[in-house]
């Protein structure tokens, strides 16, 4: 009985998406701001990566918004693992095979040096802060499984992501002390395809990366602290 | 190309059902890891390396990690 209810309502949100996305043309050229953004994006914002001049500037207040959930998202949740903490602090770990060790050891700069990469390259090639964030926090991941006991200091990880909110936030600000709106882009845009151009572009994607970075590297910490 | 992207669609929607299948939830975690990673390359050949990069970061390494996590800490098996 309950089966078959599950089933007819399922049947019926399957064929209202099927009739839904058979409505969007996709693959088409049809949006008149898409082809906007291709045409003068590098002229406007300076970033050769498309997506990154739409993240960044086009749309940076919600990228703001984004990050500020991030924050909301990895505060709640260290609060809520904080209450019951340290129960089990003196344990001793086993530690992880030697192979483990050592290809974890040889892996994190590498994996780390891939993140910062992506992120301080994110107005000329594929990715940004948010992926470079993700990268180097699997970094960490990756160090808590094979190095066990090592930890990050809690206060570096908290000024990181302080420093990266506040330089998205004072550079908003900035454009609003200038005279035009928020986040405006007030550094000289430079010749496209260089690593000094597209204005504040890198340096908003540099905060972006070590925030979100620093913020799930934060959560797993609190997670593999409280699974132990 | 077309076949290889056949073989990948496939090969993810079997992983899918493999994660709601398996009882021991390692190997669900692991097929749903595998689900996120075949949408990256998907995600790729469609060409859109920023959304490739993200996937694989974010849903192949740091939520299987996550739900590692959280299966370690509760119980192995489903009931």
């Amino acid at each position: 009985m309950r089966k078959g209810i599950v089933l007819i309502l399922l049947l019926i949100i399957a064929t209202g998406m099927v009739l839904s996305l058979q409505e969007i043309p996709f693959g088409m050229a049809e949006s008149k701001i898409g082809s906007y953004f291709i045409k003068e994006g590098v002229r406007q914002t300076g970033a050769t990566n498309i997506v990154t001049s739409v993240v960044v500037n086009y749309r940076g207040f919600d990228t703001l918004g984004e990050v500020t959930v991030l924050f909301t998202a990895a505060i709640g949740l260290g609060a809520l693992l904080s209450t019951h903490k340290k129960r089990n602090a003196g344990e001793h770990l086993e530690p992880a095979s030697l192979i483990v060790y050592t290809g974890c050891r040889v892996l994190f700069p590498v994996i780390l040096l891939a993140g910062a990469y992506i992120f301080i390259h994110g107005h000329l090639t594929p990715g940004g802060g948010f992926q470079g964030g993700a990268i180097i926090a699997s970094a960490f991941l990756l160090m808590y499984l094979g190095c066990r006991g090592k930890r990050v200091k809690a206060h570096l990880s908290t000024t990181l992501e302080g420093v990266g909110g506040l330089v998205f936030i004072l550079l908003g600000i900035t454009g609003l002390i200038l005279g035009h709106e928020f986040l405006f882009n007030f550094l000289p845009k430079g010749e496209p395809n260089t690593l000094f151009s597209a204005g504040f572009i890198p340096i908003i994607y540099m905060a972006i990366g070590l925030k979100v970075g620093s913020e799930l590297a934060g959560i797993i910490d609190n997670l593999i602290e409280e699974s132990q | 190309m077309n076949i290889i992207l056949a073989i990948l669609i496939v090969l993810m929607i079997a992983s899918a059902i493999a994660a709601l299948i398996y009882k021991d939830l390692i190997s669900a975690v692991i097929a749903s890891c595998l689900v996120s990673l075949i949408a990256a390359i998907l995600f790729f050949f469609l060409q859109a390396p920023d959304v490739a990069m993200a996937e694989a970061a974010i849903g192949a390494a740091l939520v299987t990690g996550i739900f590692v996590i959280a299966v370690k800490r509760t119980q192995r098996f489903e009931e």
